[in-house]
């Protein structure tokens, strides 16, 4: 028995994008090449050190809308708790750079000196074993991807094989990042509650506030923003995420064809859990400190904003809306800090109301028919010479 | 520390800013202009490192939350670092400069908060900044004020334990704002035994473990400690807790939108304030806050703040009235706006003494620096960069305003790293 039933396959061949030979096709080449220009061309070039690691912090919650679009545009599972991810990610890393950061001599001061400074405050006068761990940088990192990937496997185990999902599965993100977030905030004697943990300052002895790392970080992150894309894009491409396509538009048929629907949503919603933690790591590194403000319903949404300015179907549209979003915050708070709320506003709906499928529709049906009039594609049938 | 507050917002009738300098100028008129002239301060030998000041202006920041969460509280703060540079330019500026400012919104988020902190060192160079208000926002900016040398101007009364030389905190540490509180309500009150509670974060629990040491030092008893989370509104378990102990005192340092529900909720549990059995005293409610509670629902409860708008002295009287002038009448000035107001004079009077803009030496000019003229009467700047000044009991009365009740005979230390309170 073969393993898709004729009806499905010719839902899959109308949903999947038209398979070629190629890892990408000219449209995508095109885009990649343009952002990797941006990001380690134009921007370096043109920003000074500061505008620069802001945009190193936008790209950041670049991995997050990326996962996004693998687990909402191609999968259907529409997340409203990535911030979860985002934070475990960052606060494994955090926990590492601030135990370096609160050696015995620069925390002198305290009545336990060698402990971080939000557990002397708190009367902490040994560090909890489940912090020792993370002098380990090496199991920091392991950390940063195996933490949150294991507890989206946990939720997604829970939820989907007993078939929630839809708008219960959304609620349900919702509420793990408020309870995490309540967690966080009131276990503050362990996790520096609302402050967060803050004032981190080297990685192995290397100063990650100067400049200088500032922009090496800015690099790597960008380096890994693109190897998260490239994996993104294999996913994509390969038969699972044409099955992940499928899922999404007739669940019923896939099933019924004999797939386990459950793990495959179970495999994307890890894979974009892990995206979203190695922004937050990034996003730590390159900050200077993790708070519970990105654990929590509002920048869990607002990440899933970023997604749909982008564009939920397009891995660059993502990484493009994210910038967008964030440069133009910004610059409206900057320009105008009593109103730019509303600017930002005026924004999404304008997004909303006329491109709804986000930067990368408005690529799709205004900029490329014109690029493919102009540079007609050389496999279209020319006129022999004769 | 960190305040919700789910008042009405105010109305932001703030455009009328040149229409009513003339009216702040007047009010200016109470500090004596010192007539420094630029030209006696050439700009290379009061600016050598490179900030934003010019032969006519120095630019200054301003860093708080005008939108989000905390817009309700640090709006005052805004008001009134705006008020003092107006004035502080009506009597011709710093050094014969202007004072021009950058406002960022810190939109109640503590990494926005972070970000702009450097966009104002980094990019504008500000020579100080007059900003923050929550715990958590000065937690996230002090690693940039420290790495890019800038200074800063708190003006949030807060848990201590901090002491940092790029920050000038003009607010109160914890023990200023608590011992002699404690003191007033067990000497002239009588009270013995207290209930603790308050909004689950650091300040109050800090705050807490300073006022149960001292209470136990006094030899009195705390019946019960509890905590909320922020923005908490069932209150009904602990007010019937309370009822059960009976404690002498209800110590609250509940913060933002809780109030409302707490303070509703008490009276409605039939706990009259104004027969003070138990007394309430509270660190966490200025007029500001009460605007929301409601003044009928608080009233007879005591504040222990270093600073109530009813506060008789010609210097506050001239402070209510410039402010209300460039406000509107309907505004009400809380113990943070007034701490908030101190900052760019505070920082004008430390450029001045040591005749230059660097942020080095106005580290080191600042100790010892004295403001005659502050609306909460006269302070001054403690080796430990915070302020001494005056701790003072109000109670609160139907129409929102606090009535005085007691205030320390003498200024009282600032002491962030309090020995034997830890």
């Amino acid at each position: 028995m073969t393993m898709t039933s004729p009806a499905t396959s010719a839902a899959l061949t109308k949903a999947a994008p038209p398979r070629q030979g190629a890892f990408l096709d000219r449209t995508e080449t095109m885009g990649a090449i343009a952002l990797a220009v941006l990001i380690f061309v134009i921007l370096p070039l043109a920003l000074d050190p500061f505008r620069l690691n802001l945009f190193g912090k936008y790209l950041t919650y670049a991995f997050v809308a990326v996962g996004l679009v693998l687990c909402w545009g191609a999968g259907g599972i529409l997340s409203l708790g990535q911030g979860v991810f985002f934070g475990l990610g960052g606060y494994a890393l955090a926990m590492f750079l601030k135990l370096e950061a609160s050696s015995p001599e620069n925390t002198a001061i305290q009545s336990t000196p060698g402990i971080p400074d939000f557990m002397d405050w708190n009367q902490i006068t040994e560090l909890p074993f489940w912090w020792q761990p993370f002098h380990s940088l090496t199991f920091s990192i392991l950390a940063v991807i195996a933490v949150p990937a294991f507890f989206a496997f946990v939720i997604g185990t829970a939820m989907f094989r007993r078939r929630v999902g839809g708008v219960y599965f959304s609620i349900i993100t919702q509420a793990i990042a408020a309870i995490l977030t309540i967690l966080i905030i009131g276990q503050q004697g362990f996790t520096g509650g609302v402050n967060g943990i803050t004032d981190l300052r080297t990685m192995k002895g290397w100063d990650i506030r100067s400049d200088e790392a500032k922009t090496i970080l800015y690099f790597v992150n960008g380096g890994l923003l693109f190897a998260c894309l490239a994996l993104a894009q294999f996913v994509r491409r390969s038969k699972l995420g044409r099955i992940l396509i499928a899922m999404r538009d007739r669940e019923d048929r896939v099933r019924f064809s004999g797939y386990d629907v459950a793990s495959f949503k179970i495999f994307v919603f890890c894979l974009g859990a892990a995206f979203a933690a190695i922004g937050g790591a990034m996003f730590t590194v390159q900050v200077g400190f993790m708070s519970p403000s990105f654990v929590g319903i509002v920048p869990s949404i607002e990440m899933v904003i970023f997604c749909a300015v982008g564009g939920r179907n397009s891995i660059l549209g993502a990484v493009w809306g994210t910038l967008l979003v964030n440069w133009a915050k910004t610059l409206f708070s900057e320009a105008f800090p009593e109103l730019w709320q509303l600017g930002l506003g005026a924004l999404f709906i304008a997004v909303v109301l006329i491109f709804p499928d986000g930067l990368a529709g408005l690529w799709k049906t205004h900029v490329n028919p014109r690029i493919e009039r102009l540079f007609p594609r050389r496999t279209t049938p020319t006129v022999p010479a004769e | 520390m960190t305040r919700k507050t789910s008042l009405p917002p105010t109305k932001l009738s703030r455009r009328h800013f040149l229409a009513t300098s003339a009216a702040a100028a007047a009010g200016a008129t109470l500090f004596t202009p010192k007539g420094l002239r630029a030209q006696d301060f050439p700009t290379a030998a009061v600016n050598t490192t490179g900030l934003a000041v010019t032969d006519t202006e120095v630019t200054v920041g301003i860093l708080h939350s005008v939108t989000g969460t905390m817009a309700i509280s640090e709006t005052g703060s805004v008001q009134a670092e705006k008020l003092a540079i107006e004035q502080i330019n009506a009597q011709g500026g710093v050094l014969g400069r202007k004072i021009k400012f950058v406002q960022e919104d810190g939109a109640s988020d503590w990494p926005t908060f972070a970000e702009k902190a450097k966009k104002l060192l980094v990019d504008d160079k500000v020579a100080s900044v007059m900003g923050c208000w929550t715990s958590a926002s000065r937690k996230a900016v002090l690693p940039v004020f420290e790495q890019y040398n800038g200074m800063l101007y708190y003006p949030t009364f807060y848990e201590g334990l901090e002491q940092s030389p790029n920050v000038i905190y003009t607010g109160q540490e914890a023990t200023q704002q608590i011992i002699a509180g404690l003191d007033w309500v067990t000497q002239t009150k009588g009270a013995k035994t207290f209930y603790l509670l308050g909004s689950d974060y650091i300040w109050p629990r800090t705050s807490n473990k300073i006022a149960r040491k001292h209470i136990e030092k006094l030899g009195l008893e705390v019946v019960g400690e509890e905590y909320y989370p922020l923005g908490h509104t069932q209150f009904n378990s602990v007010i019937n807790k309370i009822k059960l102990k009976k404690p002498d005192v209800i110590y609250a340092i509940v913060v933002g939108g809780s109030n409302v529900a707490f303070y509703k909720q008490l009276k409605a549990a039939g706990i009259d304030m104004t027969k003070e059995k138990p007394l309430l005293l509270t660190i966490s409610v200025t007029e500001d806050e009460i605007r929301g509670i409601g003044g009928e629902n608080i009233e007879g409860a005591y504040a222990c703040m270093k600073y109530f708008q009813s506060l008789k002295n010609p210097n506050n009287e001239a402070f209510v009235k410039a402010f209300k002038e460039m406000w509107g009448e309907d505004m009400v000035i809380g113990d943070v706006t007034q701490a908030a107001y101190l900052g760019p004079w505070l920082w004008k009077a430390a450029v001045e003494k040591a005749g230059s803009f660097d942020i080095d030496k106005i580290k080191e000019a600042s100790p010892g620096i004295e403001l005659t003229t502050a609306p909460e009467g006269y302070v001054k700047i403690h080796e430990n960069h915070h302020l001494w000044s005056r701790t003072r009991v109000g109670r609160a009365l139907a129409d929102g305003q606090y009535e005085v009740v007691f205030e320390t005979a003498d200024l009282v230390e600032p002491n962030p790293f309090p020995e034997g309170y830890q």
